[in-house]
């Protein structure tokens, strides 16, 4: 399979803190891949990097088969390539309608003015229903985003990834705060979304890393400690050690 | 799902309504079209009102729905004053200077009457050359093209500048300030070839206008009830849509807007121009009612009073900028005209003159602390009473209005 992140040698340092140690990862073209690891591990910053946020001090990071340099484009050009990401907090305009948030999330030109111009197509309101309807939120698309439960705004906002069409989505504890029913919905959304594209989730929950039923990478003090399945990586003593142990 | 703009914002034709009232009841009251119940002067400061509530309309539409607390917006305002300002002063008295050559025994030159134009407008500050800046005045056309250029020149250069290095928030604000200091204190400099701290006078006179003031008061009154019409509606049909949707969504959370892949920075850009460009008309309209413009007018004070203007009025809704920004400039021209009698403690009198700024700065703070919807909030009360069930009140903030909006899928 096709390599379509590359992540080689990266590291920073934050007020002399090393927040990711010589880091190194690659994700396929469809592949679902969790990240655990203890706080601090360098998980969040791992997202930042790979999303324009923050900039290494050393490192690649090489995306798609053109070989582009990432680390030199700036958060929206990262984004319009095909990377979405989700939020550990939930992050959804909150004083606009469901359907505001889809129509703004789908796949179409970004400029001001392209975008002042817009009218919706008919394919875009439909595109927008059936995203709603997959994230469950159909009965709600003229409700105010903000009025939304914890639950449904994971889950729209797993819709807006879902709009942009992104080549790779790296979602941050989806199920934080979740109900179990609600887990489990969220779980078959991600392996749904995982058939077509790359998925990265980084979670703290076992149970939920192992219903995802993928690979596994265990960060630690941000460089990788183990990768493998997760009764492999759970095996592994190191990680006993400082995670696992704990 | 896909109503028409106007039915989506059925505010617009309330406000177009109650405009188009307003214009049509001073139309009928004035001294040269209609009974002369009121006053030539007072036809002016509706006017100029009318002027100001178009320029808090790009206050709201920069601040209130951007999310970009610009405090500079007065510096655009003047630019477009003083670029009409030039035209009107070089062509007036280049009619007047044309009238008294025309009585010499020989016919002038252009250079000639070009200098004694020169003479005439910079006689003030010592000078008889026309500047470099001057050079299109003489052209009405060019002359109207730079009231839009030069300040939204300005705005793209300074917007592109600060929203490229990601400056926002306060430092922005002050930014801004800064900013119309810079060219309030320019102006001052005799230097500068715009007449120094004089200003431009008398551009209440159209040249070649053989009509009164009572008559060109009337129209710049038209004119200025046009422009906010217009500028009402293209700034409401910016806002709606995805447009307003990014625009919103980047008041509210800038980064989460940049990782949709939109570029923040472009859209700053585009709103701050564009509303720059909507306040250097609205002051090309100003001025000639006023009659005069000085550096003063630019000075950073004018552009917080603008903020507090939307503040009172309602940010994030159109109709409040426009409600804040005539209600206070006109009980402001009530209370600074000395029409309010003052209040005598016997140990201190109140003169409602100096105190006035003090009744503005607390109503500001009282706004903010505890009607932080300001004066256009209270429509939300009429709304709610008059329909529940309105289809439209998914947009509205109540949370009552919002559950109608559920049940309408």
């Amino acid at each position: 399979m096709a390599t379509l992140l590359e992540v080689s040698g990266v590291s920073v340092t934050f007020d002399g803190y090393k927040a990711i140690r010589n880091l190194s990862f690659s994700i396929g073209e469809a592949e679902m891949r969790a990240i655990i690891g203890p706080n601090g591990a360098g998980k969040t910053t791992f997202m930042d990097i790979v999303t324009g946020k923050t900039s290494p001090d050393e490192g690649r990071v090489i995306w798609g088969e053109k070989s582009v340099n990432l680390l030199k484009m700036n958060e929206a050009r990262i984004a319009q390539a095909g990377i979405g990401r989700k939020f550990q907090r939930p992050t959804v305009f909150e004083d606009q309608t469901v359907h505001a948030n889809l129509l703004m999330a789908l796949k179409n030109p970004r400029p001001s003015f392209a975008c002042l111009f817009y009218r919706p197509s008919t394919r875009d309101l439909d595109r927008v229903a059936q995203l709603a309807d997959e994230v469950g939120l159909s009965d709600a698309l003229m409700r105010m985003s903000g009025e939304l439960s914890h639950g449904q705004k994971q889950w729209l906002e797993i819709g807006m990834l879902l709009a942009q069409e992104p080549r790779l989505l790296l979602v941050d504890e989806p199920a934080a705060g979740m109900t179990l029913a609600e887990r489990e919905h969220t779980t078959d959304l991600l392996k749904e979304a995982a058939k077509t594209r790359a998925v990265v989730v980084v979670e703290h929950d076992m149970e939920f890393v192992r219903r995802l039923e993928c690979k596994v990478t265990v960060l630690h003090e941000g460089s990788v400690l183990a990768e493998g399945s997760l009764d492999h990586v759970t095996a592994n003593p190191k990680v006993i050690e400082v995670y696992l142990g704990r | 799902m896909r109503r028409s703009f106007i039915a989506r914002n059925p505010s617009i034709l309330v406000f177009l309504a109650c405009l188009a009232l307003f214009t049509l009841a001073i139309t009928l009251m004035s001294e040269a079209t209609g009974a002369g119940l009121i006053s030539t002067s007072f036809v002016k400061t509706l006017g100029k009102t009318l002027c100001l509530c178009l320029v808090a309309v790009a206050m709201d539409l920069v601040w209130g729905y951007c999310g970009i607390l610009s405090l500079g917006h007065f510096a655009f305002f003047g630019l477009g004053g003083y670029m009409v300002g030039m035209w009107l002063m070089y062509a007036r008295t280049e009619i007047i200077v044309a009238g008294s050559l025309a009585n010499a025994p020989l016919p002038p030159t252009p250079a000639e009457i070009s200098d004694a134009i020169g003479s005439q407008i910079f006689g003030v500050v010592g000078s008889s050359d026309f500047p470099l800046i001057w050079s299109f005045a003489h052209s009405f056309w060019a002359q109207m093209a730079l009231v839009v250029i030069v300040p939204g020149l300005l705005a793209l250069v300074f917007g592109w500048l600060a929203f490229r290095s990601r400056v926002t928030g306060v430092y922005l604000s002050i930014l801004t300030q800064a900013m119309t200091l810079a060219l309030s204190l320019y102006l001052f400099q005799n230097e500068s070839g715009l007449r120094g701290n004089n200003g431009l006078s008398g551009l209440q006179n159209l040249p070649g206008v053989g009509a009164g003031q009572d008559a060109v008061s009337m129209w710049f009154f038209w004119g200025s009830a046009l422009a906010l019409a217009l500028g009402y509606v293209i700034c409401a049909w910016v806002v709606s849509g995805k447009f307003g949707s990014v625009v919103r969504g980047i008041r509210d959370d800038e980064a989460r807007v940049r990782f949709l892949g939109y570029s923040v920075e472009g859209y700053k850009l585009f709103i701050f121009t564009f509303t720059a460009v909507i306040a250097a008309i609205a002051g090309a309209l100003y001025y000639p009612q006023a009659g005069i413009i000085n550096p003063g007018e630019v000075a950073p004070i004018a552009s917080i009073y603008l903020a507090v203007w939307v503040a009172i009025g309602g940010r994030g809704r159109l109709y409040g900028a426009v409600i804040g920004a005539a209600l206070v400039s006109l009980v402001s021209t009530w209370f600074t005209g000395g029409l309010v009698p003052s209040i005598r403690l016997g140990f201190y009198t109140v003169d409602w003159v100096d105190w006035w700024l003090v009744l503005l700065g607390l109503s500001f703070v009282l706004v903010t602390l505890f009607a932080p919807k300001g004066i256009g909030g209270l429509v939300d009360l009429i709304t709610d009473r008059i329909a529940p069930n309105r289809h439209g009140a998914d947009y509205g903030p109540d949370k009552g209005a919002l559950r109608e909006g559920e049940g309408r899928k």
